[in-house]
């Protein structure tokens, strides 16, 4: 019988790669015979542009940074590493904000930014072929005239990719009612550790075998190289209309949250800012929020005219009799777009009140969302860092968005573990640590926190299937066995140690 | 129905059973109630089976919460009705193909009933699992929240596994509120126009839930509040079918004189894909599922792959024949190398997907 321990699998106990000088040099020469000069990005200071993604307070020097255009150049690319046993770290936009596009000392930077094009749109099957490059907003913008749009909406979707998207398993506001990612794409080409294409997915509704796809979905680069995608697009909903809540308390908007839901009725978004929040955005964008609001609920509805009018009257109803004390429909397409614009640049905004923020993002039941704020509040002036939040409620995906200033010594530090609080209790309340924006380098350790050894090793065998000899993105996603031993943290069990603290506040 | 009192815990039975298999390199058929053991090849000459039932029971429901958590052998009927007992339902509508279906059953099989393309299918209901793995060993991914992308996606990898990479011993689900209020509207009419129709009713933000060309008539399935349905009731036009509940039931659980053929082939096809009315069918999922009578293999897989999409010989009286589409070498390796992640040993229903897993 075939015996499996724990470490077995090749590559998922290291992230160092012994590259030599002329490892470096035989690997350059044979990436420029296949890339154009321009595609090869050797220069230190254009380097530079490269060595972090949207969590700036990791940061690493690519080797070598590459910028190929078809499918046969990355599968050239990785090949020419993997024999040469090169990290590959792959890049979208470089928007996320877990360190999973920080590149690796010794490796290739490979960007998916010149894979730019938008192949083909089915208006028959609602779907769209489209390279991972392409960004988020420029799927919808480019298939509008036909009624249709692509339905996660993060709000870097300006700037984010769909390959980022693909591999973080992105949401969006939208979310509660569209799902993630993974609930909108059909088929993906991969390049795999090896060089080799593979088709996971199909344009029908599944495939054979195992879901591969889901699997993929969220991998943050770890399992291959997106190099298409096709998306599902759905028909542009006849009425949609934004009803924004205004509360005296994050409590009661909050706990109206659940109220909403259980009563049937699954709004399209429904988003929580806090006093913080609001300011921020206000004072950046102009959204009209009212200011001395303690917490503004953003409540949207879509779908049939008669269907959001009915549904709207029930929650508004249900909004004022809960607390909201000021309640406002957005009358026109313009106030819609402006109110949500300010949510959707809630985070740049909050960035500009400190010179340094951490954006958290762990998921609990939605039953302890008042709880949970109440005990962010505690942790922040117990570190003596100002949080603000601003988050998809609906979800129960929190954002706490930790300001601090990196030139005060150890103040990173500090805010590290400030957020690592966070996600502990999110664990402990029987969430996770992460809803959207993935492990990367940022919540490693955390990782340790949330699976058991075992669970682990599971994660690295998965990985193992994929690229055996680990050089995809090396060091990020899944702890080491080792590297959780030497964090040194409990792996904490759900509901074992709910709030720990919290009697000391 | 089973009373609650019948709820039980049998995981460290489950446990040391997979544990003994492993040791003593016997292998295990996981049965839940055995209503899809017709789902699959039979396995190379398994004796040993692993019986889910007796695990059962609902571990967690909130329903402000959206979310269900039962151990594998809780029958779905019954989780069907604690649910709607607080108007909510579970989304991917789960074929019960009998009464003795248990949700372990459901997410491995990993079938999605008739509102599959309008809501999702099962894996996008799937949370979390607590598994035993191929050595007998406790493992559990996901969770009980709506959004965790904290490590590879386990919980949806199981999901249509067949049982192949551990035995689920609980899962945890999304649910959705019941829709208030339903009708179902059919209209008589030639494929094509049939097929153009279901693409049409994709196009347009109506409450459609289901959707079902046969014998010439098309069935569309209206489902939400009383305002939306009674409007989108009025733009769409056709006959008012008063069976319809029925119907969808029966659709749903093959329930009608069509499964009884010998051999059901399944395809699933890229929506606008020309109907071959070259043997009896019937369409689902807005032209995406099809079942035919009387297919060969040749004939159907060359079908399903003109339509981008696969084939299943989904019930067949042969129990030699292989009953999944092929895959591609590369694709299979990887099947296999996964297999060894999670079962080294080939201890659970080895040969019930594909004959090397
Ligand atoms: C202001 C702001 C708001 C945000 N809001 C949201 C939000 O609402 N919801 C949300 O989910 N996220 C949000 N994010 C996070 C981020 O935008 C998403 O994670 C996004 O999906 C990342 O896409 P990207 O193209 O920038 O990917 P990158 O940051 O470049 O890469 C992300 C990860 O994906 C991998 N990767 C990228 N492309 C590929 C590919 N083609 N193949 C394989 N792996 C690849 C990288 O290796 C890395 O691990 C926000 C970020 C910012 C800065």
């Amino acid at each position: 019988m075939l015996q499996t321990t724990q470490e077995s699998f090749p590559g998922s106990d290291s992230t160092d790669f012994p590259v030599t000088a002329e490892t470096r040099k035989r690997v350059l020469i044979e990436i420029e015979k296949i890339l154009p000069v321009e595609a090869v990005i050797k220069e230190q200071s254009e380097r530079r542009v490269y060595e972090s993604d949207g969590l700036s307070a990791h940061k690493c020097l690519p080797w070598l940074v590459v910028l190929p255009d078809t499918t046969a150049q990355v599968q050239k690319i990785v090949k020419i590493c993997a024999e040469h046993r090169v990290p590959v770290v792959a890049r979208g936009a470089g928007t996320g904000l877990s360190g999973g596009a920080m590149p690796h000392k010794d490796g290739v930077l490979l960007s998916l930014a010149r894979f730019n094009r938008i192949l083909s749109v089915d208006t028959n099957n609602l779907s769209a072929v489209v390279q991972p490059g392409v960004t988020n907003l420029g799927i919808s913008e480019y298939v509008r005239s036909e009624g249709l749009y692509y339905a996660p909406d993060p709000s870097s979707q300006i700037a984010c990719t769909i390959g980022g998207n693909v591999a973080e398993n992105a949401g969006g506001v939208h979310c509660l009612k569209y799902g993630l990612t993974v609930h909108n794409i059909l088929k993906i080409e991969l390049v795999t550790a090896q060089g080799s294409l593979l088709t996971i997915g199909s344009d029908a509704l599944d495939s054979p075998g195992y879901d591969l796809l889901a699997l993929l979905t969220g991998s943050e680069g770890m399992l291959g190289i997106i190099v298409e995608v096709t998306v599902k697009l759905l028909p542009a909903p006849a009425d949609v209309r934004l009803i924004m809540a205004a509360f005296k308390s994050t409590r009661q908007a909050s706990d109206v949250v659940g109220d909403i839901i259980a009563h049937g009725i699954i709004p399209a978004g429904l988003e929580l800012m806090d006093k913080l929040a609001v300011e921020a955005a206000e004072a950046f964008v102009n959204a009209g929020y009212p200011l001395d609001a303690e917490a503004l609920l953003l409540c949207e509805l879509d779908g049939y005219k008669d269907e959001v009018d009915s549904n709207c009257d029930e929650i508004m109803s249900m909004l004022s009799t809960n607390g909201a004390y000021e309640l406002r429909i957005a009358s026109s397409e313009t106030e819609r777009l402006n109110l949500w614009k300010g949510r959707k640049s809630a985070f740049p905004a909050v960035g500009r009140l400190a010179p340094d923020y951490l954006c958290m993002d762990g998921t609990i039941p939605r039953h302890n969302l008042a709880d949970a704020l109440d005990k962010i509040a505690a942790l922040s002036s117990e570190y003596g860092l100002r949080i603000a939040n601003v988050f998809h409620a609906g979800d129960g995906n929190l954002h706490p968005l930790i300001l601090y200033d990196a030139n005060n010594p150890g103040e990173l530090e500090r805010a590290e573990e400030l957020g690592g609080e966070i996600l502990g209790m999110c664990v402990s309340l029987g969430g996770t640590i992460t809803g959207e924006h993935g492990v990367g380098i940022e919540k490693i350790n955390q990782m340790c926190v949330q699976f058991t050894e075992l669970e682990l090793s599971h994660f690295h065998g998965v990985k193992s299937a994929f690229d055996p000899t680990g050089i995809l993105n090396p060091g990020k996603a899944v702890p080491t066995l080792r590297r959780c031993a030497e964090f040194g943290a409990m792996h904490v069990h759900v509901g074992e140690e709910k709030f720990p603290e919290l009697d000391r506040f | 129905m089973m009373s609650e009192e019948k709820w039980q815990d049998t995981s460290s039975q489950l446990i040391e059973t997979v544990s003994d298999a492993y040791h003593h390199n016997k292998q295990l058929n996981i049965t839940g109630g055995g209503s899809k053991s017709f789902l699959g090849s039979p396995g190379t000459s398994v004796e040993d089976s692993i019986i889910t039932t007796s695990h059962c029971g609902v571990l967690l429901y909130e329903p402000k919460e959206l979310v269900l958590q039962a151990r594998c052998g809780t029958p779905i009927a019954e989780i069907e009705k604690l649910l709607s007992d607080e108007a909510q339902m579970l989304g991917f509508e789960p074929p019960h193909f009998g009464d003795c279906a248990t949700v372990g059953g459901a997410v491995a099989s990993g079938l999605s009933g008739p509102m599959r393309p309008y809501a999702g299918a099962a894996r996008d209901f799937v949370l979390g699992v607590n598994l035993i793995n191929g050595k007998g060993e406790q493992i559990s991914f996901g969770g009980r929240v709506m959004k965790n992308v904290a490590g590879y996606d386990v919980s949806r990898l199981m999901v249509g596994a067949m049982g192949t990479l551990g035995l689920i011993m609980d899962v945890s689900l999304k649910v959705i509120p019941l829709p208030r209020h339903e009708i179902t509207c059919c209209f008589e009419m030639q494929p094509d126009a049939a097929l153009n129709k279901m693409l049409g009713l994709s196009r347009v933000s109506l409450p459609v839930t289901g959707t079902c060309y046969f014998d010439h008539m098309l069935y569309v399935r209206l489902a939400g509040n009383e305002a939306s349905v009674r409007a989108a009731r009025k733009s769409l036009g056709g006959e008012e079918y008063d069976q319809g509940k029925l119907f969808w039931r029966n659709l749903r659980d093959q329930d009608m004189n069509f499964y009884s053929q010998e051999d059901i082939w399944r395809l699933s096809v890229s929506p606008s894909t020309p109907i071959d009315t070259g043997t009896p069918y019937l369409i689902e999922w807005g032209g995406a599922q099809r079942w035919y009578q009387r297919l060969d293999r040749e004939k159907a897989e060359q079908l399903a792959e003109n339509g981008s999409g696969h084939a299943t010989l989904f019930r067949t009286s042969s129990s030699e024949a292989a009953r999944f589409h092929p895959l591609s070498p590369e694709l299979a390796e990887i099947h296999k190398r996964l297999k060894y992640a999670f079962d080294p040993g080939r201890v659970f229903n080895p040969g019930r997907m594909y004959a090397d897993i």
